[in-house]
C-alpha cells in the first residue's frame, strides 16, 4: 500500500479495496511506529477525526481520502502550531491556513504536523526547539531543512504527501537529501495566509511527495488567489495532465557549466551529468546559459531574509500569544527582552540581530538596498536565460546529507544554499527530483521554470520519472 | 565592515533581546563571519539598478476595505499568558 502513487491509492479507495479510515490507519500506525526513531513529527493525531472522513466522502476530487502531513508552520485550527519554536510551544491557532482549508476541502486526511527548523531558519533541521530530525537513509545524518520533517516523513512513507515551505531552498534541499520530489511554486501561486512568516517576499508554500505527478495533483488543489493574501496572484489556474510519453523532443534545457564545475563532490557531479544525459536521451537539447550575478545571491539573501525576519518576528513579544518568561519584569521593555530571549533559539536570535543591523540607520542603503538591487540583477539574468531555454536543470545541493553536529558555524551552512537561493530571489518555480544516488545517499536535480510556469518543470520531472525509478527508492529500514 | 560590542548592544536593544557577556562575545564573532560573507554584494556595480523589493513587480489584486472576518476575541484572548476581561495584562508602561 505505501508504495502506491496517489492515483493508485485513489483507485483503491474508489473500488472500495480499502476505506478512507483504513488507509489513514495504515499511515497513522507508521507515524506512531517510526516517529520515535526519526523525530520527523511534532504532533500526531491520536485518531482520525470524523470531520476528515466526512470531507473525504463529500469530495469527489482526486485527493479525497488521501492522508497528508502538514509542516508545522501551517496554522491548523485547534491543533498546536509551533513553527519549531519554544516561542509557540503552546500556540493553538483559532483558524486554518488557507492551504490547510483548501486541502481539507479537497478531502485530504490530516495525520500529523512535521518538525522543522525554528521559524524555517536552517538547512539541517538541527535548529528545531523540539529536537533534530533524522534522515531515514542514515539516522546519523541530517534530513536537510527547513522542511526536513516533511521530507523525512515522505521518505519513510509516514504519509504519501506533505506540505512544506521554501524561502531560500527549504523544500528543494531536504527533498534532495531525503530522496523525495518537492516543488516550490512561483512566489504568489499559493496563499501564505496562516503560514507563520519568516521572510515575506520570499516565503512560499509547496509540496513534497514521491513523484512529480503526486506533487502536481496536490499543488493544483492548493494554488490560486486568496482574498486573505494580497500577494497571492489572480493568474489563470492550470490543470494538470500527466504526460503520456517520455519524449522531450523540442525541449530546450538550460545548464550552467560554472555550477557543474563548482561541484567538488565528484559522485554528485557524476549523478548530475548522468541525469542530464538521460534528459538528452529523452530528446531534450542542452543549452549552456549563464547567470552572471548568481555568485552574489547568497550574500544578498543573507541580508534580505534576516531583514524581513527581524520585522516579521517583532510580533513575538509574549503578550498576545507565545512564550512568556517566568521572571518578573520591571517594565514592558524588560518583559519583551526576557520573553524573546527565552522563546527564540540561538539561530533565530542571530538572524534577528543580523536583520536589525542591516535595516539600521547607516547600513540600510549600503546593505539592504544594495542587496535588493542585486536581486534585480539576478532576476534579469534569469529572464535572459529563459529567452533561450524552456527550463533550467541545475544541482540542488553541493553535498549529500551531512552528519549531525558537523556544521557548527552558520556561514558554512549558508554557503551550501548557493544553488537554491538564486531562483528564490527571483520568485521562480523550481523543484527537486531524485536522481542517481551518491554513496547510497540521495541526490536531487533542480528544475527551474519561468515565472508562473510550474507545468514545464512538473512535466519535465514527470517525464524523467517515466524512464527512471530513483523517486521510488525507499530506505530499507522503513520498507 | 565589522560589528563591535557597543554596536551589538545597540542592536540587541533595538531587537529587544538580552545577551550575557559570554553570549555577546560569541554572537559578535559569529555576526562578523556573516558580515564578511555579505560584503561580497559590494563587488557589483548597482548604481543604475532599481531595487527589487518584491518578486511581484506588477499590479497586485485589491479588495474592498471592509471587515470580512468573524470576531475571534475570546479565542485570541485565551492565547495570552495574562488577560483580564477584554484586556491583555502587561507591566506598567507609563510612570
Amino acid at each position: 500500500m505505501i508504495n502506491l502513487s496517489l492515483r493508485e491509492l485513489q483507485q483503491c479507495l474508489h473500488k472500495k479495496q480499502i476505506s478512507v479510515a483504513e488507509l489513514a490507519s495504515v499511515y497513522l500506525d507508521r507515524c506512531h511506529q517510526y516517529n520515535p526513531i526519526l523525530n520527523a513529527l511534532v504532533h500526531i493525531d491520536a485518531d482520525i477525526k470524523p470531520d476528515y472522513l466526512l470531507a473525504a466522502q463529500v469530495s469527489q476530487g482526486p485527493l479525497a481520502g488521501i492522508p497528508i502531513i502538514h509542516k508545522d508552520l501551517f496554522s491548523t485550527q485547534g491543533v498546536t502550531t509551533t513553527a519549531g519554536s519554544k516561542m509557540l510551544a503552546n500556540y493553538v491557532p483559532p483558524f486554518n491556513a488557507t492551504v490547510v482549508s483548501q486541502l481539507n476541502q479537497a478531502g485530504m486526511v490530516q495525520l500529523a504536523k512535521a518538525n522543522m527548523d525554528e521559524f524555517a531558519m536552517g538547512s539541517s533541521n538541527e535548529y528545531s526547539a523540539f529536537g533534530a530530525v533524522k534522515n531515514p537513509w542514515d539516522l546519523q545524518r541530517v534530513p536537510g531543512g527547513s522542511s526536513g520533517g516533511s521530507a523525512a516523513a515522505v521518505a519513510a512513507r509516514l504519509a504519501p504527501v506533505a506540505t512544506a515551505s521554501d524561502t531560500g531552498g527549504s523544500i528543494r534541499q531536504p527533498a534532495a537529501l531525503c530522496g523525495v520530489t518537492g516543488i516550490k511554486p512561483s512566489y504568489g501561486r499559493v496563499s501564505r495566509y496562516g503560514m507563520v512568516a519568516f521572510a515575506s517576499s520570499l516565503d512560499q508554500g509547496g509540496v513534497m511527495a514521491v513523484s512529480a505527478d503526486d506533487c502536481a495533483l496536490v499543488l493544483t488543489a492548493m494554488m490560486g488567489h486568496d482574498a486573505k493574501d494580497s500577494t497571492s496572484i489572480a493568474a489563470d489556474k492550470w490543470t494538470w495532465q500527466a504526460p503520456e510519453d517520455a519524449s522531450m523532443k523540442g525541449l530546450k534545457v538550460g545548464v550552467i557549466p560554472d555550477w557543474l564545475e563548482q561541484l567538488e563532490d565528484q559522485d554528485i557531479k557524476q549523478s548530475t551529468l548522468a541525469a542530464l544525459d538521460t534528459l538528452v536521451a529523452q530528446g531534450a537539447e542542452l543549452v549552456d546559459v549563464d547567470l552572471p550575478h548568481a555568485d552574489l545571491a547568497v550574500a544578498a539573501y543573507y541580508i534580505l531574509a534576516p531583514a524581513e525576519a527581524s520585522a516579521n518576528l517583532a510580533r513575538f513579544d509574549g503578550i498576545r500569544f507565545g512564550q512568556q518568561s517566568d521572571g518578573k519584569s520591571d517594565d514592558v521593555n524588560d518583559m519583551y527582552r526576557k520573553n524573546r530571549s527565552a522563546g527564540f533559539g540561538a539561530e533565530v536570535q542571530r538572524r534577528i540581530m543580523l536583520g536589525t543591523w542591516a535595516l539600521s540607520s547607516g547600513y540600510y542603503d549600503d546593505y539592504y538596498c544594495r542587496a535588493q538591487r542585486i536581486r534585480r540583477l539576478i532576476s534579469e539574468d534569469f529572464k535572459q536565460a529563459f529567452s533561450q531555454v524552456d527550463v533550467m536543470a541545475v544541482p540542488v545541493s553541493p553535498e549529500v546529507a551531512f552528519k549531525h553536529g558537523t556544521k557548527s558555524d552558520g556561514v558554512s551552512m549558508y554557503q551550501a544554499d548557493q544553488f537554491t537561493i538564486p531562483a528564490s530571489l527571483a520568485g521562480l518555480p523550481c523543484l527537486s527530483m531524485p536522481i542517481q544516488p551518491a554513496r547510497n545517499l540521495p541526490v536531487g536535480l533542480q528544475l527551474i521554470g519561468p515565472y508562473f510556469n510550474e507545468q514545464v518543470i512538473l512535466t519535465t520531472a514527470a517525464k524523467y520519472q517515466l524512464v527512471t525509478d530513483y523517486h521510488q527508492h525507499m530506505p530499507e529500514a522503513f520498507l | 565592515m565589522s560589528i563591535n560590542r557597543k554596536e551589538l548592544t545597540e542592536i540587541t536593544n533595538l531587537a529587544k533581546l538580552d545577551l550575557n557577556t559570554q553570549q555577546t562575545e560569541e554572537v559578535c564573532q559569529s555576526l562578523n563571519q556573516i558580515t564578511a560573507l555579505v560584503e561580497r554584494i559590494k563587488k557589483a556595480d548597482t548604481a543604475q539598478v532599481e531595487p527589487m523589493f518584491h518578486p511581484c513587480d506588477f499590479w497586485m489584486p485589491l479588495r474592498l476595505d471592509e471587515v470580512t472576518e468573524d470576531s475571534h476575541k475570546a479565542q485570541l484572548l485565551a492565547l495570552a499568558a495574562h488577560a483580564d476581561g477584554d484586556f491583555y495584562l502587561v507591566p506598567k508602561v507609563i510612570e
